[in-house]
């Protein structure tokens, strides 16, 4: 189980969230979810010193029955209590979400400070965006702690999501809508005033470049006009944490560097970003600070520059070697002369990977031994290395 | 958890007073196409008050007509409003829920702001009954322009088609939420909506089917529906009848909530 622990002062175990998640769960029959179970009810005006609110008036009983359950005083101190967990704006102990069998995140911890652009890496399926819908509140949490802006997904999923902005991996625009009335629609479902809805949106547009494009439906936009938008959406409310899963995937290039540097802008401004990425450019570029997700776990944590440290080598050597000249001990051979010169050797089909602090020196030594490759290349390590390293080579589906 | 959620007190139990935003959505959709949806719910009234009602009631008025001496037009107008109403609800709960749901996906965005999946589901119903009222609205004009209510009690049909409608694209939305793709809309509409439409007291009284099928035309709401904006539009009203069909009516929509509520939450919140 991987621990992303790094926000100082942080190092609350989650008692107090666990015990809000499993205390007093039913208030006069009202569930944590809202619902009123009349089994629970029953047994709660049954027992004076259980979970019922401590009410044993028949009157206040059937109020606090027919009023909503932020009307029960039993549920103020706990939702005081997990206001109170640390300044990380998110905060996972355990977490885990499962689908019938299938486990689709398996106990993951982590934390992530506000101001900081925190990254989900991980090839597909590894849980990144069953995490990220959890964090969202949209995903009901299976097992575990989670706690964001130090609420309870459960019970203040409202009052989270007023917070938050999310750019889903599907856009999820409204082709019925205009660019614009998209963005006043959006600004609607958080309580704006019309007038508030339309500033900010003409605001968002300029800010994402598609102010000419306003009046316009969704559909004719191109794959990274419909990406800003989507980011301009989740900007709506002006949150103070962004969730971002695979924001760029399937753009060219010059539409991931313009949403790059939107991104930074507003890492700049103070927002907090979290997103999920297979693109390890896009990690190294945005992230403060990641973990590895793979398989349902979080298998590394740091910042890009101390999971290659970590990982990998600072240098990796590339060599290639022709091989339809009938050498039969190629593998052996080669490997044999590169022995004891770095810290791993990785072969591939079509080269020969050397991980090494320098590779212009282990290069040269390799010529000395006789190898002779077809083509050399020394190059940095970089995230990629890492992610190879801890998720393996074989394609996952 | 859906155990639970059968013994909610309130039927729409999670829906705050943000559903209307949703209706906000759809009526600046509207915004867009509302004269062309206007226009058609003038000309269809006329199109079946016209065929039906006088082409058709021209030989059943000649043949003895009905008991009491009723005109088949003004015996027919009444059940074709709620008729109106319940289809354009079956089909707006179906096809374009689907598309919020999975095809555009403009559910999950909503999901992602304070919206709950019942402020969804409560907002869209809204919208459907909005748009029964104007359908209905419509159907009323033609009716009172072609002199085929017989009691100024017709305009009392409007809300019970209202009613109707709501009682239709309840649980219509809560089986959408169920489905991967539209094939079910196909089978739903065809054995369905179109023999209900034909057979649920619409056209002739329920009491020239077969004895068998009689204790069917019960277990719908259009037939409740019919029978009271019929009565009402006559003129002959029973209270006690009228009640007992508005009840069913108000049963089928809160059941249709309820079983909207798990399936919405089944669906959106995973």
């Amino acid at each position: 189980m991987g621990h992303a622990q790094i926000v100082p002062g942080s190092s609350n175990d989650g008692s107090v969230a666990e015990k809000a998640a499993s205390g007093p769960d039913s208030c006069f029959g009202w569930s944590e979810a809202g619902q009123w179970n009349p089994v629970a009810a029953a047994w709660a005006r049954l027992r004076p010193s259980g979970p019922g609110c401590g009410h044993l008036n028949p009157v206040a009983a059937a109020w606090a029955r027919l009023r909503p359950p932020e009307r029960c005083p039993a549920y103020h101190p706990i939702v005081l209590e997990a206001a109170a967990t640390p300044e990380s704006l998110i905060h996972a102990r355990g977490l885990t979400k499962r689908f019938g069998a299938f486990t689709a995140v398996d106990g993951v911890d982590f934390d992530v400070a506000p101001g900081e652009a925190f990254g989900f890496l991980g090839p597909n399926g590894a849980g990144k965006t069953s995490t990220m819908r959890m964090i969202g509140t949209v995903s009901p949490v299976t097992a575990g702690t989670l706690t964001v802006f130090g609420l309870n997904p459960k019970r203040d999923g409202p009052k989270i999501r007023a917070r938050l902005g999310v750019v889903p991996q599907a856009d999820t625009l409204d082709p019925e809508l205009s660019v614009l009335e998209n963005l006043l629609v959006y600004g609607r479902y958080f309580d704006l005033s019309w007038g508030e809805a339309r500033r900010r949106a003409l605001e968002l547009l300029d800010f994402v470049q598609l102010t000419e494009r306003s009046n316009d439906k969704v559909e004719p936009l191109s794959g990274g006009m419909k990406r800003r938008l989507v980011i301009a959406r989740a900007l709506i409310n002006e949150p103070s944490l962004l969730l971002l899963d695979e924001p760029t995937t399937g753009l060219d290039p010059q539409a991931r560097h313009l949403l790059w540097d939107r991104l930074y802008r507003l890492k700049q401004r103070g927002v907090t970003l979290c997103l999920t990425t297979h693109y390890m450019d896009e990690a190294e570029q945005l992230c403060d600070r990641l973990v590895v997700m793979d398989q349902a776990r979080i298998v590394a944590e740091g910042s890009p520059r101390q999971l290659i440290e970590r990982y990998v080598s600072r240098e990796v050597l590339e060599l290639r070697f022709r091989r339809d000249d009938g050498e039969a001990d190629d593998d052996a051979h080669i490997a044999g002369r590169l022995d004891g010169l770095a810290e791993r050797v990785e072969q591939l089909p079509d080269r020969v990977l050397v991980y090494t602090p320098d590779g212009e020196a282990v290069a040269a030594t390799a010529y000395e031994r006789g190898l002779r490759p077809t083509s050399v290349l020394v190059r940095r390590s970089t995230l990629e290395d890492v992610f190879l390293r801890l998720t393996g080579r074989s394609l996952v589906e | 958890m859906a155990a639970s959620t059968v013994w909610q007190l309130r039927p729409w139990a999670g829906a705050s007073r943000r559903s209307v935003r949703i209706l906000e959505h759809d009526l600046l959709v509207f915004r867009r196409g509302w004269y062309s949806y206007m226009l058609s719910g003038l000309a269809q009234p006329f199109l079946y008050l016209v065929a039906m009602g006088i082409g058709l009631g021209l030989y059943v008025n000649r043949n003895g007509g009905l008991p009491g001496g009723v005109p088949y037009l003004n015996y027919i107008a009444p059940a074709l409003l709620v008729t109106q109403a319940m289809m354009a609800a079956a089909f707006e709960s179906a096809w374009p829920i689907m598309a919020k749901i999975m095809w555009d996906k403009t559910y999950l965005a909503a999901l992602n702001t304070p919206l709950g999946a019942m402020d969804l589901l409560v907002g869209d119903l809204m919208w459907i009954a909005f748009r029964a009222t104007l359908l209905a609205a419509l159907f009323l004009a033609a009716i009172v322009l072609l002199g085929a209510a017989s009691s100024p009690m017709v305009v009392l049909a409007v809300p019970v088609a209202v009613l109707t409608a709501i009682a239709f694209a309840a649980p219509i939305m809560a089986f959408t939420a169920t489905q991967q793709g539209d094939g079910g809309f196909n089978a739903l509409f065809r054995f369905g909506i179109t023999p209900l439409f034909l057979f649920s007291g619409t056209f002739f009284p329920i009491e020239k089917l077969p004895l068998f099928l009689q204790p069917l035309a019960w277990l719908t709401p259009l037939y409740h529906g019919v029978a009271v904006a019929r009565s009402l539009s006559l003129g002959q009203i029973e209270p006690v009848a009228g009640l007992v069909h508005i009840g069913a009516l108000v049963a089928f929509a809160v059941a249709g909530v309820v079983a909207g509520r798990i399936t919405f939450r089944r669906r959106l919140e995973v």
